[in-house]
Protein backbone atom coordinates (compact mmCIF):
# COMPACT_ATOMS: atom_id res chain seq x y z
CA UNK A 1 0.00 0.00 0.00
CA UNK A 2 1.36 3.38 -0.84
CA UNK A 3 1.49 6.18 1.78
CA UNK A 4 1.41 9.74 0.42
CA UNK A 5 2.02 12.38 2.56
CA UNK A 6 -0.68 14.74 1.03
CA UNK A 7 -3.11 12.01 1.18
CA UNK A 8 -3.08 8.13 2.13
CA UNK A 9 -5.20 5.73 0.62
CA UNK A 10 -8.01 5.78 3.60
CA UNK A 11 -9.01 9.28 2.30
CA UNK A 12 -8.78 8.31 -1.14
CA UNK A 13 -11.09 4.92 -0.55
CA UNK A 14 -13.44 7.39 1.66
CA UNK A 15 -13.78 10.08 -0.92
CA UNK A 16 -13.87 7.56 -3.90
CA UNK A 17 -17.66 7.16 -4.50
CA UNK A 18 -17.78 11.34 -4.60
CA UNK A 19 -14.71 11.79 -6.38
CA UNK A 20 -16.60 9.43 -9.15
CA UNK A 21 -19.95 11.71 -8.94
CA UNK A 22 -18.03 14.85 -9.10
CA UNK A 23 -19.03 15.98 -5.77
CA UNK A 24 -15.35 16.66 -4.69
CA UNK A 25 -13.91 20.08 -4.57
CA UNK A 26 -11.02 20.81 -6.67
CA UNK A 27 -7.86 20.83 -4.30
CA UNK A 28 -9.06 17.35 -3.43
CA UNK A 29 -9.89 16.20 -6.46
CA UNK A 30 -6.44 17.46 -7.91
CA UNK A 31 -5.04 15.33 -4.70
CA UNK A 32 -6.63 12.30 -5.88
CA UNK A 33 -5.49 12.95 -9.36
CA UNK A 34 -1.97 13.23 -8.36
CA UNK A 35 -2.70 10.24 -6.51
CA UNK A 36 -4.27 7.25 -8.60
CA UNK A 37 -1.37 7.20 -11.31
CA UNK A 38 1.00 6.13 -8.38
CA UNK A 39 -1.40 3.69 -5.96
CA UNK A 40 -2.43 0.53 -8.28
CA UNK A 41 -4.92 -0.73 -5.42
CA UNK A 42 -6.46 2.86 -5.56
CA UNK A 43 -6.42 2.91 -9.11
CA UNK A 44 -8.56 -0.46 -9.13
CA UNK A 45 -10.73 0.79 -6.47
CA UNK A 46 -11.88 3.36 -8.51
CA UNK A 47 -11.59 1.20 -12.06
CA UNK A 48 -14.14 -0.96 -10.08
CA UNK A 49 -16.15 1.51 -8.75
CA UNK A 50 -16.63 3.07 -11.61
CA UNK A 51 -17.17 -0.11 -13.32
CA UNK A 52 -20.30 -0.87 -10.93
CA UNK A 53 -22.14 2.94 -11.52
CA UNK A 54 -21.74 2.04 -15.66
CA UNK A 55 -22.76 -1.67 -15.46
CA UNK A 56 -25.95 -1.15 -12.90
CA UNK A 57 -26.49 2.29 -14.29
CA UNK A 58 -27.54 0.68 -17.82
CA UNK A 59 -31.05 0.39 -18.71
CA UNK A 60 -30.51 -3.32 -19.36
CA UNK A 61 -30.37 -4.12 -15.97
CA UNK A 62 -34.18 -2.94 -15.11
CA UNK A 63 -35.61 -5.71 -16.19
CA UNK A 64 -39.42 -5.90 -16.02
CA UNK A 65 -41.78 -9.17 -15.56
CA UNK A 66 -43.11 -10.67 -18.94
CA UNK A 67 -46.12 -8.88 -19.98
CA UNK A 68 -45.38 -6.31 -17.30
CA UNK A 69 -45.92 -3.46 -20.30
CA UNK A 70 -49.25 -5.04 -21.52
CA UNK A 71 -50.98 -5.63 -17.94
CA UNK A 72 -49.57 -2.12 -17.01
CA UNK A 73 -51.33 -0.46 -20.20
CA UNK A 74 -54.66 -2.24 -19.56
CA UNK A 75 -54.86 -1.01 -16.20
CA UNK A 76 -53.82 2.53 -17.30
CA UNK A 77 -56.61 2.03 -19.86
CA UNK A 78 -59.53 0.29 -17.49
CA UNK A 79 -58.94 3.48 -15.04
CA UNK A 80 -58.46 5.96 -17.23
CA UNK A 81 -60.37 5.33 -20.39
CA UNK A 82 -64.76 6.22 -19.21
CA UNK A 83 -63.12 9.39 -17.28
CA UNK A 84 -61.38 10.41 -20.82
CA UNK A 85 -64.32 9.35 -23.19
CA UNK A 86 -66.71 11.39 -20.64
CA UNK A 87 -64.39 14.77 -20.55
CA UNK A 88 -63.97 14.23 -24.20
CA UNK A 89 -67.79 14.17 -25.04
CA UNK A 90 -69.16 17.33 -22.65
CA UNK A 91 -66.07 19.12 -24.20
CA UNK A 92 -66.89 17.87 -27.80
CA UNK A 93 -70.66 19.23 -26.81
CA UNK A 94 -69.52 22.52 -25.35
CA UNK A 95 -67.62 22.96 -28.38
CA UNK A 96 -69.52 22.09 -31.44
CA UNK A 97 -73.22 23.14 -29.69
CA UNK A 98 -74.36 26.53 -30.41
CA UNK A 99 -75.80 26.06 -27.50
CA UNK A 100 -73.22 27.43 -24.83
CA UNK A 101 -73.73 30.97 -25.17
CA UNK A 102 -77.46 32.46 -23.37
CA UNK A 103 -78.29 34.47 -25.95
CA UNK A 104 -78.51 31.17 -27.84
CA UNK A 105 -81.53 30.54 -25.35
CA UNK A 106 -83.24 32.97 -26.47
CA UNK A 107 -85.12 31.79 -29.74
CA UNK A 108 -86.28 29.01 -28.58
CA UNK A 109 -87.77 30.22 -24.91
CA UNK A 110 -89.95 32.82 -27.02
CA UNK A 111 -91.26 30.29 -28.93
CA UNK A 112 -92.82 28.12 -25.80
CA UNK A 113 -93.76 31.18 -24.58
CA UNK A 114 -95.56 31.99 -27.92
CA UNK A 115 -96.95 27.83 -28.24
CA UNK A 116 -97.87 28.38 -24.66
CA UNK A 117 -99.85 31.35 -25.01
CA UNK A 118 -101.57 30.17 -28.06
CA UNK A 119 -102.80 27.16 -26.07
CA UNK A 120 -104.33 29.25 -23.42
CA UNK A 121 -106.16 31.30 -25.56
CA UNK A 122 -107.36 28.79 -27.96
CA UNK A 123 -108.99 27.29 -24.50
CA UNK A 124 -110.36 30.55 -23.47
CA UNK A 125 -112.36 30.89 -26.68
CA UNK A 126 -113.17 27.47 -27.14
CA UNK A 127 -116.80 26.30 -25.50
CA UNK A 128 -116.78 23.78 -22.50
CA UNK A 129 -119.80 21.62 -21.22
CA UNK A 130 -120.86 22.08 -17.98
CA UNK A 131 -119.26 20.11 -15.36
CA UNK A 132 -120.50 16.94 -14.85
CA UNK A 133 -121.87 16.08 -10.98
CA UNK A 134 -119.28 14.29 -8.95
CA UNK A 135 -121.54 11.39 -9.27
CA UNK A 136 -122.08 11.33 -12.89
CA UNK A 137 -119.03 10.75 -13.51
CA UNK A 138 -118.80 7.35 -11.92
CA UNK A 139 -121.13 6.41 -14.84
CA UNK A 140 -118.35 5.54 -16.61
CA UNK A 141 -118.40 1.98 -17.16
CA UNK A 142 -122.40 2.20 -17.48
CA UNK A 143 -123.31 0.84 -22.04
CA UNK A 144 -124.04 4.42 -23.17
CA UNK A 145 -127.21 2.89 -25.09
CA UNK A 146 -128.90 0.96 -22.48
CA UNK A 147 -132.21 2.28 -21.28
CA UNK A 148 -132.90 3.77 -17.89
CA UNK A 149 -135.43 4.90 -15.93
CA UNK A 150 -135.64 8.69 -14.85
CA UNK A 151 -138.02 10.76 -12.67
CA UNK A 152 -138.82 14.17 -11.67
CA UNK A 153 -137.86 15.12 -8.37
CA UNK A 154 -134.52 13.47 -8.54
CA UNK A 155 -131.49 13.38 -9.93
CA UNK A 156 -130.76 9.46 -10.13
CA UNK A 157 -131.56 7.06 -12.95
CA UNK A 158 -132.60 3.56 -12.28
CA UNK A 159 -132.92 0.52 -14.33
CA UNK A 160 -136.79 -1.03 -14.65
CA UNK A 161 -138.11 -1.98 -11.68
CA UNK A 162 -135.70 -0.49 -9.54
CA UNK A 163 -137.44 0.10 -6.12
CA UNK A 164 -135.78 3.26 -5.18
CA UNK A 165 -137.41 5.34 -8.35
CA UNK A 166 -138.14 8.70 -6.70
CA UNK A 167 -141.45 8.91 -8.09
CA UNK A 168 -143.00 6.45 -10.11
CA UNK A 169 -145.77 8.41 -11.72
CA UNK A 170 -143.66 10.66 -13.66
CA UNK A 171 -140.99 8.19 -14.85
CA UNK A 172 -139.77 7.82 -18.66
CA UNK A 173 -137.10 5.97 -19.89
CA UNK A 174 -134.07 7.68 -21.99
CA UNK A 175 -131.06 6.12 -22.56
CA UNK A 176 -128.24 5.69 -19.60
CA UNK A 177 -125.67 8.44 -21.98
CA UNK A 178 -128.58 10.91 -22.14
CA UNK A 179 -129.51 10.66 -18.01
CA UNK A 180 -125.58 11.44 -17.81
CA UNK A 181 -125.73 14.93 -19.90
CA UNK A 182 -129.14 15.78 -18.39
CA UNK A 183 -126.98 15.66 -15.16
CA UNK A 184 -128.06 12.17 -13.55
CA UNK A 185 -126.24 10.18 -11.51
CA UNK A 186 -126.74 5.97 -11.64
CA UNK A 187 -128.76 5.00 -8.71
CA UNK A 188 -126.19 2.79 -6.13
CA UNK A 189 -128.37 0.14 -5.55
CA UNK A 190 -129.21 -0.92 -9.02
CA UNK A 191 -126.66 0.41 -10.74
CA UNK A 192 -124.44 -1.23 -8.19
CA UNK A 193 -122.62 -3.33 -10.82
CA UNK A 194 -121.25 -0.79 -13.02
CA UNK A 195 -120.36 1.69 -10.18
CA UNK A 196 -118.03 -0.34 -8.54
CA UNK A 197 -115.08 -0.55 -11.37
CA UNK A 198 -115.39 3.16 -11.71
CA UNK A 199 -115.15 3.70 -8.35
CA UNK A 200 -112.19 1.67 -7.33
CA UNK A 201 -110.56 4.20 -9.05
CA UNK A 202 -112.06 6.99 -6.97
CA UNK A 203 -111.07 9.16 -3.57
CA UNK A 204 -112.56 7.96 -0.26
CA UNK A 205 -114.05 11.35 -0.51
CA UNK A 206 -115.93 10.76 -3.51
CA UNK A 207 -117.15 7.73 -2.40
CA UNK A 208 -118.17 9.03 1.15
CA UNK A 209 -120.18 12.14 -1.14
CA UNK A 210 -122.11 9.35 -3.12
CA UNK A 211 -122.95 7.04 -0.43
CA UNK A 212 -124.10 10.24 1.58
CA UNK A 213 -126.28 11.01 -1.87
CA UNK A 214 -127.64 7.24 -2.14
CA UNK A 215 -128.39 7.00 1.57
CA UNK A 216 -130.77 10.46 0.98
CA UNK A 217 -131.86 9.47 -1.90
CA UNK A 218 -133.51 6.26 -0.36
CA UNK A 219 -134.87 8.85 2.38
CA UNK A 220 -136.78 10.47 0.01
CA UNK A 221 -137.59 7.52 -1.88
CA UNK A 222 -139.36 5.31 1.20
CA UNK A 223 -140.86 9.27 2.57
CA UNK A 224 -142.61 9.29 -1.43
CA UNK A 225 -143.67 6.05 -0.77
CA UNK B 1 -18.21 19.70 -30.43
CA UNK B 2 -18.14 16.05 -32.74
CA UNK B 3 -21.11 14.93 -34.37
CA UNK B 4 -22.50 12.02 -32.78
CA UNK B 5 -22.46 14.80 -29.26
CA UNK B 6 -24.78 17.32 -31.54
CA UNK B 7 -26.96 14.73 -32.29
CA UNK B 8 -27.53 13.49 -28.68
CA UNK B 9 -28.13 16.74 -27.58
CA UNK B 10 -30.69 17.21 -30.08
CA UNK B 11 -32.34 14.09 -29.28
CA UNK B 12 -31.92 14.78 -26.03
CA UNK B 13 -33.07 17.81 -26.63
CA UNK B 14 -36.76 17.07 -28.60
CA UNK B 15 -37.13 14.10 -26.24
CA UNK B 16 -37.58 17.02 -23.42
CA UNK B 17 -39.97 18.88 -25.83
CA UNK B 18 -41.96 16.00 -26.33
CA UNK B 19 -42.49 15.04 -22.89
CA UNK B 20 -43.64 18.74 -21.95
CA UNK B 21 -45.82 18.84 -24.77
CA UNK B 22 -47.42 15.48 -23.47
CA UNK B 23 -47.63 16.67 -20.05
CA UNK B 24 -49.06 19.66 -20.83
CA UNK B 25 -51.54 17.60 -23.26
CA UNK B 26 -52.46 15.22 -20.01
CA UNK B 27 -52.84 18.11 -17.64
CA UNK B 28 -55.12 19.72 -19.95
CA UNK B 29 -57.89 16.97 -20.36
CA UNK B 30 -55.96 14.71 -23.01
CA UNK B 31 -55.78 11.42 -20.95
CA UNK B 32 -55.42 9.03 -23.22
CA UNK B 33 -51.77 10.22 -23.82
CA UNK B 34 -50.56 9.29 -20.30
CA UNK B 35 -49.14 6.10 -21.09
CA UNK B 36 -47.36 7.65 -24.20
CA UNK B 37 -45.70 10.25 -21.20
CA UNK B 38 -44.86 7.39 -18.48
CA UNK B 39 -44.08 4.38 -20.77
CA UNK B 40 -40.17 5.46 -21.52
CA UNK B 41 -40.08 5.06 -17.82
CA UNK B 42 -42.22 2.02 -17.07
CA UNK B 43 -38.91 -0.19 -16.17
CA UNK B 44 -37.49 2.69 -13.82
CA UNK B 45 -40.66 2.26 -11.99
CA UNK B 46 -40.63 -1.39 -11.61
CA UNK B 47 -37.23 -1.03 -10.75
CA UNK B 48 -37.75 1.20 -7.70
CA UNK B 49 -40.78 -0.69 -6.53
CA UNK B 50 -38.98 -4.03 -6.55
CA UNK B 51 -36.01 -2.82 -4.65
CA UNK B 52 -38.05 -1.80 -1.90
CA UNK B 53 -40.60 -4.72 -1.88
CA UNK B 54 -38.26 -7.48 -3.49
CA UNK B 55 -41.66 -9.33 -4.48
CA UNK B 56 -42.28 -9.32 -8.49
CA UNK B 57 -46.06 -9.36 -7.74
CA UNK B 58 -46.09 -6.55 -5.15
CA UNK B 59 -43.50 -4.18 -7.57
CA UNK B 60 -45.96 -4.81 -10.20
CA UNK B 61 -48.44 -3.87 -8.41
CA UNK B 62 -46.94 -0.89 -6.88
CA UNK B 63 -45.68 0.42 -9.69
CA UNK B 64 -49.52 -0.16 -11.53
CA UNK B 65 -50.80 2.02 -8.58
CA UNK B 66 -47.53 4.85 -8.74
CA UNK B 67 -48.57 5.65 -12.39
CA UNK B 68 -52.00 5.76 -11.50
CA UNK B 69 -51.32 7.95 -8.55
CA UNK B 70 -49.01 10.16 -11.07
CA UNK B 71 -51.90 10.49 -13.53
CA UNK B 72 -54.33 11.97 -10.66
CA UNK B 73 -51.69 14.64 -9.70
CA UNK B 74 -50.60 15.26 -12.81
CA UNK B 75 -52.20 18.93 -12.27
CA UNK B 76 -49.66 19.43 -9.00
CA UNK B 77 -46.57 18.46 -11.89
CA UNK B 78 -44.97 21.40 -11.99
CA UNK B 79 -42.37 22.00 -14.85
CA UNK B 80 -39.49 22.99 -12.63
CA UNK B 81 -39.01 19.45 -11.63
CA UNK B 82 -37.65 15.97 -13.79
CA UNK B 83 -40.60 14.07 -14.56
CA UNK B 84 -38.98 11.10 -13.82
CA UNK B 85 -37.67 12.30 -10.54
CA UNK B 86 -41.32 12.94 -9.84
CA UNK B 87 -42.24 9.71 -10.92
CA UNK B 88 -39.91 7.79 -9.10
CA UNK B 89 -40.20 9.50 -5.92
CA UNK B 90 -44.37 8.96 -5.91
CA UNK B 91 -43.22 5.48 -6.56
CA UNK B 92 -40.95 5.26 -3.75
CA UNK B 93 -43.51 6.79 -1.07
CA UNK B 94 -46.26 3.96 -2.68
CA UNK B 95 -43.88 1.30 -2.29
CA UNK B 96 -42.51 2.34 1.21
CA UNK B 97 -46.65 2.68 2.51
CA UNK B 98 -46.85 -0.55 1.10
CA UNK B 99 -44.02 -1.96 3.30
CA UNK B 100 -45.27 -0.20 5.85
CA UNK B 101 -49.07 -1.20 5.96
CA UNK B 102 -48.16 -5.32 4.86
CA UNK B 103 -45.35 -5.25 7.42
CA UNK B 104 -43.30 -7.42 5.00
CA UNK B 105 -40.47 -8.98 6.55
CA UNK B 106 -37.65 -8.67 3.88
CA UNK B 107 -35.28 -11.57 5.28
CA UNK B 108 -31.37 -10.23 4.45
CA UNK B 109 -28.81 -12.41 4.51
CA UNK B 110 -27.37 -13.24 7.82
CA UNK B 111 -23.85 -11.54 7.22
CA UNK B 112 -25.18 -8.68 5.95
CA UNK B 113 -26.90 -8.09 8.62
CA UNK B 114 -23.96 -8.43 10.96
CA UNK B 115 -21.93 -5.93 8.46
CA UNK B 116 -24.69 -3.69 9.14
CA UNK B 117 -25.30 -3.93 12.42
CA UNK B 118 -21.60 -4.10 13.86
CA UNK B 119 -20.34 -1.02 12.09
CA UNK B 120 -21.36 2.46 11.79
CA UNK B 121 -21.76 4.09 8.45
CA UNK B 122 -19.14 6.32 9.22
CA UNK B 123 -16.21 3.70 9.93
CA UNK B 124 -13.79 3.57 7.65
CA UNK B 125 -13.44 1.00 4.86
CA UNK B 126 -10.74 -1.28 3.57
CA UNK B 127 -10.94 -2.97 -0.01
CA UNK B 128 -11.17 -6.80 -0.11
CA UNK B 129 -10.15 -7.04 -3.35
CA UNK B 130 -8.12 -5.25 -5.74
CA UNK B 131 -8.42 -6.84 -9.44
CA UNK B 132 -8.07 -4.99 -12.36
CA UNK B 133 -11.52 -4.11 -13.24
CA UNK B 134 -10.90 -2.22 -16.48
CA UNK B 135 -11.50 -5.33 -18.30
CA UNK B 136 -15.02 -5.60 -17.83
CA UNK B 137 -16.95 -4.70 -20.95
CA UNK B 138 -20.38 -3.01 -20.60
CA UNK B 139 -21.29 -5.47 -23.49
CA UNK B 140 -21.10 -8.12 -20.77
CA UNK B 141 -24.45 -7.02 -19.98
CA UNK B 142 -26.29 -8.68 -23.40
CA UNK B 143 -25.53 -12.14 -21.28
CA UNK B 144 -28.59 -12.24 -18.82
CA UNK B 145 -26.35 -14.70 -16.68
CA UNK B 146 -24.01 -11.73 -16.10
CA UNK B 147 -27.23 -9.47 -15.61
CA UNK B 148 -28.20 -12.01 -13.31
CA UNK B 149 -24.72 -12.11 -11.63
CA UNK B 150 -25.10 -8.37 -11.00
CA UNK B 151 -28.81 -9.00 -9.40
CA UNK B 152 -28.12 -11.62 -7.59
CA UNK B 153 -25.12 -9.34 -5.52
CA UNK B 154 -27.67 -6.31 -5.13
CA UNK B 155 -30.38 -8.52 -3.71
CA UNK B 156 -27.49 -9.87 -0.72
CA UNK B 157 -26.95 -5.83 -0.09
CA UNK B 158 -28.54 -4.83 3.34
CA UNK B 159 -31.68 -3.10 2.55
CA UNK B 160 -30.45 0.84 3.43
CA UNK B 161 -27.92 0.22 0.61
CA UNK B 162 -29.44 -1.25 -1.82
CA UNK B 163 -32.37 1.57 -1.48
CA UNK B 164 -29.77 4.60 -2.07
CA UNK B 165 -27.72 2.48 -4.36
CA UNK B 166 -30.96 2.00 -6.73
CA UNK B 167 -32.01 5.46 -6.55
CA UNK B 168 -28.86 6.89 -7.16
CA UNK B 169 -27.42 4.63 -9.65
CA UNK B 170 -30.35 2.93 -11.69
CA UNK B 171 -32.70 5.09 -11.21
CA UNK B 172 -30.58 8.08 -11.84
CA UNK B 173 -31.97 11.02 -9.14
CA UNK B 174 -29.40 13.04 -7.77
CA UNK B 175 -28.27 13.33 -4.19
CA UNK B 176 -30.77 15.69 -2.85
CA UNK B 177 -33.46 13.65 -4.74
CA UNK B 178 -32.63 10.45 -3.20
CA UNK B 179 -32.39 12.02 0.00
CA UNK B 180 -36.28 13.40 -0.59
CA UNK B 181 -37.51 10.10 -2.19
CA UNK B 182 -36.28 8.13 0.63
CA UNK B 183 -36.25 10.57 3.98
CA UNK B 184 -32.55 10.61 5.03
CA UNK B 185 -30.33 13.22 5.09
CA UNK B 186 -27.81 14.19 2.32
CA UNK B 187 -25.02 13.06 4.60
CA UNK B 188 -26.74 9.30 5.06
CA UNK B 189 -27.29 9.01 0.79
CA UNK B 190 -23.52 9.73 0.33
CA UNK B 191 -22.23 7.29 2.93
CA UNK B 192 -24.69 4.42 2.09
CA UNK B 193 -23.60 5.01 -1.51
CA UNK B 194 -20.13 4.65 -0.96
CA UNK B 195 -20.77 1.69 0.90
CA UNK B 196 -23.17 0.18 -1.45
CA UNK B 197 -20.72 1.22 -4.36
CA UNK B 198 -17.92 -0.83 -2.55
CA UNK B 199 -19.47 -3.65 -1.39
CA UNK B 200 -20.60 -4.36 -4.69
CA UNK B 201 -17.10 -4.04 -5.93
CA UNK B 202 -15.69 -6.74 -3.71
CA UNK B 203 -18.48 -8.72 -3.88
CA UNK B 204 -17.95 -8.92 -8.32
CA UNK B 205 -14.64 -8.63 -7.97
CA UNK B 206 -14.45 -11.71 -6.73
CA UNK B 207 -16.67 -13.15 -8.70
CA UNK B 208 -14.48 -12.05 -11.83
CA UNK B 209 -11.56 -13.69 -10.79
CA UNK B 210 -13.29 -16.77 -10.59
CA UNK B 211 -15.43 -16.86 -13.30
CA UNK B 212 -18.49 -14.77 -13.88
CA UNK B 213 -19.81 -13.32 -11.10
CA UNK B 214 -20.30 -15.88 -8.99
CA UNK B 215 -21.47 -14.39 -5.64
CA UNK B 216 -18.88 -14.62 -2.53
CA UNK B 217 -20.17 -13.22 0.69
CA UNK B 218 -17.94 -11.96 3.03
CA UNK B 219 -16.47 -14.40 5.66
CA UNK B 220 -18.32 -14.85 8.96
CA UNK B 221 -16.80 -12.59 11.34
CA UNK B 222 -15.06 -10.69 9.03
CA UNK B 223 -15.99 -6.63 9.13
CA UNK B 224 -14.01 -5.03 5.97
CA UNK B 225 -15.09 -1.53 7.12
Amino acid sequence: MVNHESLNCQEVWHEISNYVDGEVGASLRSRMDEHFPTCPHCASMLAGTRNIVQLYGDERMLEVPAGFSQRLEKRLERKLKPEAGEKRFWKAVSRSSPWSSWSAWLIPVAAIALFVGTLALVDTLTFKFPAKSVMAELGNNIPPDMLVVVSDGSKVFHVAGCRFIHDKATQRTITAKQAMLDGYVPCSRCMRKYLKASRSGQSAFDSARADEEEDQEEILSTAGN
Amino acid sequence: MSGPHVALNNSEQSSDTRERYLISCVQSGQHELFYELVRPYERRVYAAAFTILRNEHDAEDAAQEAMLKAFKSIQQFRAEARFSTWLIQITVNESLMRRRRERTVVMEPMDNRRDAAGSGEDSEYAPRDFADWREIPSEALERKEVRQRLAEALGTLDRKYREVFVMRDMEHLNIQETAEALGISVASVKTRLLRARLMLRDLLAAGWKQGWFSRVPFEKGAKPW
